[in-house]
């Protein structure tokens, strides 16, 4: 019998409908696991493990009782650090929100947990999700479990390394430009970023407002679906959350791709592109071929200035969310001040890393007078182009399929020194936060024992069809079952 | 009136704040009741804690739509919030969530009395915003913050500059209150701070068109405040121009008031400013000096989708306005004759308006008849109970009926008065009262004469004075004595032509 920690969301709830394991079992596998490895992998900024083993007991009980349990019930999960959990610390990543408590649940946060999961803990990420590499995390750095010299790729860093490392079978991060599918590529697992509107962002902390959106990482396509029939709702208190009903993602996994039309978009094989990486892609569309799809290449001719002009919407969009860490209601407030804008200073000063500081001098200077038009109005009006190249797409084609990363995990440290350079790891990710539509990372090979992601983006609002298509590669390939050595 | 200087034109342009009537918060669920312990009506939407997202508060739209239209303003259809950024510590989100170039009312209007004449003072725009919080400041160096009031729908309506005197920003803001207080949209309670004004101030030569520095003048909580305010930094800008151009427009430093006031001589700088009222030296005074425009980094608030107003929404609007005071105002004084004064007393509260007109529209007569019963004994009692509707128990068609139990001559002047204070007491019909008191006019010549004839055969005395020495005045000494007999209930002037054709007078 394999190990509790082997195995998947699926297999675990099956175990447990058996009756073959407990909850609590399920729940003290994964929370030892987590003891054993994270001093080396660092994903978790905080274990739950007495919530955790009061909340698999309860499951158990209630079962015991002859209850039906919920589709989640007794699967562990770990929550990216930005998504509000009452009475458990919400870092963000930031030393500016120190010990911060929330004093409510995320939307998120409560769905998982209605729906029976099991919160072991909350994890790292860069500083409010501004990274590709969990470097700029304020608390620590978290390590590949491939290689542990090396990132996991961010900002949702820790979500991936705690699935990847087989310390959670699913978890939820955050995407704004590619912060699920980016690490979920550098980690060799799936990553689904849903279409902006699908899940509620009630109680995620803000990044930027427009691009935001959370989704699932687990180590199967079918956990994902699991995971997005869980918290894919409309939520009335989330304005730009969508009042569409959503489908069972886990019926839509069919293996079946026959006809489907997959678009390759020639501008994301350019320079920059690590060949290996490409090789691996062009492998994934002979196997979509194999398949019975029909893959004919398309252009997204504006996908070159999406990352220019995310660069300029998405701080200007944080400079205004991150201006209330203020050290006025909550977090950390700096004793150096002698007045209230001394306080605000020296706060923001010793709070935030450097790249959140370079983010909102950048939001700020793009939103201020004088620059508005040339900078924030502009690239919104990129972002429409962007939009519509992909419109266009969908009247030809049902996903588009590309490299998620344009390489594998790089070492700690070699970017650090060169923001530009870690920017362009979401060169392949970002136009899909800029369309709103919907894309999943799936692991398509390794080079150098370091996992390579593909990415699929689907038509918005149609997840169910993503999973199906990323599921049936998935079903031909073995690359999600390879397992680092840790 | 305000013309401090002859040949100086004032030049105000009017914003106005008004928290909206509404239960809950702008984009929470919290309460909105004024006087509430610190910190007790918050939620993490309202204190901006990290995460949280606001949901629009749609009675509060509407609010403004209707004061909009109300207004005579264009609504934009596709209405969008922005944010407004900039610190402080009453505004826990470091912005205010608010409306900038597509604001839901733009291009309107409202006409206004002043001394007699329609003055219209057009409206630039109509939004909508959150309020912030308050600060309470302890001893040095310590203050708290209260986010009660933080959220709290608020609406701002701006003017043109078109108005030009104190008088006319007074009367402005009267109309605008009432209009509020009318839709439903505003307590107006400006001493409570739910209605704020804030009027923009500069001077200019009469007849040119330039635009000198303006001041703003903050926290004006009462009509009266407004108009010293705007009398006093017209007089004070005009003395200031003055100076500065070395001319004489006639602006003189005593402002007759009441009450009089005389302008600070030692501050007749003309700066860009914010200044606030200083009520015990009846002056006003800098707050600071905008030496920049501060930059609020305006920008489409990504966490709300835009309002969308379609044509049933706007029509639903549109067909829940009552009828304006401004419109009622411009009937009962067009109309109806009635005087500016009386007018407004009428229009002042809309429950009032309304059920003068309920008791015009039963009477169907002269509607002056019903405003001065509505003006007298009504109103009297109305203020007596601090006008208490629970205790309005005559209804308007029973005010109508009485006074055409008047009109008919079934009862008399003296009688209706205590007629209506027993309907008042008891709510009861004036038929019912008149039947129960028996106190009907004994109306006609036939009921009347035996009376007549009794108190001529009673008093030959009178009689034969009147015939005989021709003192006709000592008439009215026999016509007492038939009221008398009658309890008052007959009509005097009958009983009089009665009596003078019995004599053989003219």
């Amino acid at each position: 019998m394999s190990e509790l920690w082997s195995r998947t969301a699926a297999e675990l709830r099956a175990a447990i409908d058996r009756g073959e394991v407990s909850c609590l079992e399920v729940a003290q596998a994964h929370l030892d696991r987590i003891e054993q490895l994270d001093p080396q992998v660092r994903a978790f900024v905080t274990v739950t493990r007495d919530a955790a083993e009061q909340q698999a007991r309860e499951w158990d009980e209630a079962r015991g009782r002859g209850e039906m349990l919920p589709p989640l019930a007794g699967i562990p999960i770990a929550l990216k650090d930005n998504m509000c959990t009452r009475g458990v610390r919400t870092s963000c990543g930031s030393k500016i929100l120190g010990e911060w408590r929330p004093p409510y649940d995320a939307t998120v946060t409560r769905l998982v947990r209605e729906a029976g999961a099991v919160l072991l803990g909350k994890v790292n990420m860069d500083e409010f999700a501004m990274g590709s590499s969990t470097e700029n995390s304020g608390l620590f750095t978290t390590r590949n479990p491939w290689d542990l010299g090396r990132v996991p790729g961010g900002s949702s860093g820790g979500s991936a390394a705690a699935v990847a490392a087989r310390m959670v079978p699913v978890s939820l991060g955050s995407d704004t430009g590619g912060s699920i599918r980016q690490p979920a590529s550098l980690c060799g697992i799936v990553g689904l970023k849903p279409t902006y509107g699908r899940i509620s962002r009630y109680g995620l902390v803000a990044y930027a407002s427009s691009l935001d959106q959370i989704g699932p990482l687990s180590r199967t396509v079918a956990d994902s679906a699991l995971l997005m029939n869980a918290i894919a709702r409309h939520d009335p208190q989330d304005s730009t959350s969508v009042p569409l009903e959503s489908p069972d993602y886990t019926t839509a996994l069919t293996g079946n791709v026959r006809g489907l039309r997959i678009g390759v978009p020639k501008e994301y094989f350019a320079e920059g592109i690590r060949p290996e990486v490409r090789d691996a892609v062009h492998q994934a569309i002979e196997v979509y071929r194999e398949l019975g799809a029909e893959v004919g290449e398309t252009s997204t001719p504006h996908v070159e200035y999406a990352l220019a002009s995310y660069y300029i919407i998405a701080p200007a969009e944080a400079s205004s969310n991150l201006a209330r860490y203020d050290g006025v209601r909550y977090g950390v407030r700096s004793r150096d001040a002698r007045d209230v804008v001394g306080m605000y200073m020296t706060t923001r000063d010793e709070g935030f890393g450097d790249e959140v500081k370079r983010r909102i001098m950048l939001g700020t200077y793009a939103l201020s007078a004088g620059y508005y038009d040339a900078y924030y109005h502009k690239a919104q009006q990129i972002r429409t182009l962007v939009r519509r190249d992909m419109e266009r797409c969908w009247e030809s084609f049902d996903v588009l399929l590309t490299p998620t990363s344009p390489e594998v995990a790089f070492r700690l440290g070699e970017k650090t020194d060169d923001p530009l350079a870690m920017k362009l790891s979401d060169i392949c990710t970002i136009p899909v936060n800029m369309a709103g539509t919907c894309a999943i990372s799936v692991p398509c090979g390794f080079h150098a024992g370091l996992p390579v992601g593909l990415q699929l983006i689907g038509k918005p609002f149609d997840e169910a069809n993503l999973l199906r298509v990323a599921h049936a590669y998935e079903q031909a390939t073995e690359w999600h079952t390879r397992t680092p050595e840790l | 009136m305000t013309e401090t200087a002859s040949r100086i034109q004032a030049v105000v342009g009017m914003e106005v704040h008004a928290e909206l009537l509404t239960e809950s918060k702008m984009f929470c669920a919290c309460g909105t009741q004024f006087g509430a312990s610190p910190n007790t009506q918050i939620c993490p939407v309202c204190v901006g804690l990290p995460g949280s997202l606001p949901v629009p508060n749609r009675l509060a739209v509407e609010h403004v739509v209707r004061t909009a239209l109300a207004l005579n303003c264009e609504i934009n259809r596709n209405s969008i919030f922005h944010r407004k950024n900039y610190f402080y510590p009453d505004l826990p989100k470091a912005y205010q969530i608010s409306q900038y170039d597509i604001p839901i009312g733009i291009n309107g209007h409202l006409d206004v009395l002043v001394n007699g004449e329609v003055k219209r003072v057009r409206i630039r725009r109509v939004h909508l915003e959150e309020d912030t919080g308050k600060l309470l400041h302890a001893e040095p160096g310590t203050s708290f913050v209260d986010y009660n009031r933080s959220g709290v729908p608020l609406m701002e309506i701006v003017t043109e500059p078109d108005i030009h005197s104190a008088d006319e920003a007074r009367e402005y803001l009267i109309a605008l209150r009432r209009i509020l207080v009318y839709i439903g949209a505003s307590d107006g309670r400006m001493e409570q701070g739910s209605l704020r004004c804030e009027p923009n101030i500069s001077v200019r030569p009469m007849g040119s068109d330039e635009l000198n520095a303006k001041s703003e003048l903050k926290n004006l909580n009462s009509f009266r405040v407004v108009h010293l305010g705007i009398q006093y930094e017209t007089a004070r800008q005009a003395l200031a121009l003055q100076k500065l151009r070395g001319e004489d427009y006639g602006a003189k430093p005593s402002i007759p008031g009441p009450p009089p006031m005389k302008v600070d001589l030692s501050d007749l700088a003309l700066n860009q400013e914010t200044r606030r009222w200083d009520e015990p030296g009846l002056k006003t005074v800098t707050m600071r000096t905008k030496e920049y425009a501060h930059d609020y980094r305006y920008f489409p608030e990504p966490d709300l989708v835009p309002l969308a107003f379609d044509d049933a929404w706007l029509d639903a609007a549109r067909s829940s306005l009552p009828v304006l005071p401004e419109q009622r105002l411009q009937k009962y004084v067009g109309e109806y004759g009635l005087s500016e004064y009386d007018a407004a007393l009428l229009v002042d509260e809309r429950e009032v308006a309304d059920y003068f007109d309920s008791a015009v529209a039963a009477y169907g007569g002269d509607a002056k008849k019903v405003a001065n019963w509505m003006q007298s004994d009504w109103m009297r009692l109305f203020n007596a109970a601090n006008r208490d509707w629970s205790v309005v128990k005559v209804k308007p068609e029973d005010l109508a009926a009485m006074i055409r139990l008047q009109d008919e001559g079934r009862i008399t002047g003296k009688i209706a008065k205590s007629v209506f204070e027993t309907m008042w007491e008891t709510g009861k019909s004036p038929d019912t009262i008149v039947k129960e008191q028996g106190i009907e006019v004994v109306g006609s010549e036939d009921q009347l004469a035996p009376i007549v004839d009794r108190i001529l055969e009673t008093n030959p005395k009178l009689v034969s004075d009147i015939k005989e020495k021709g003192q006709e005045g000592k008439v009215n000494a026999l016509v007492g004595q038939v009221m008398k007999e009658t309890r008052g209930s007959a009509k005097p002037d009958l009983v009089q032509k009665m009596i003078r054709h019995r004599l053989g007078l003219s």
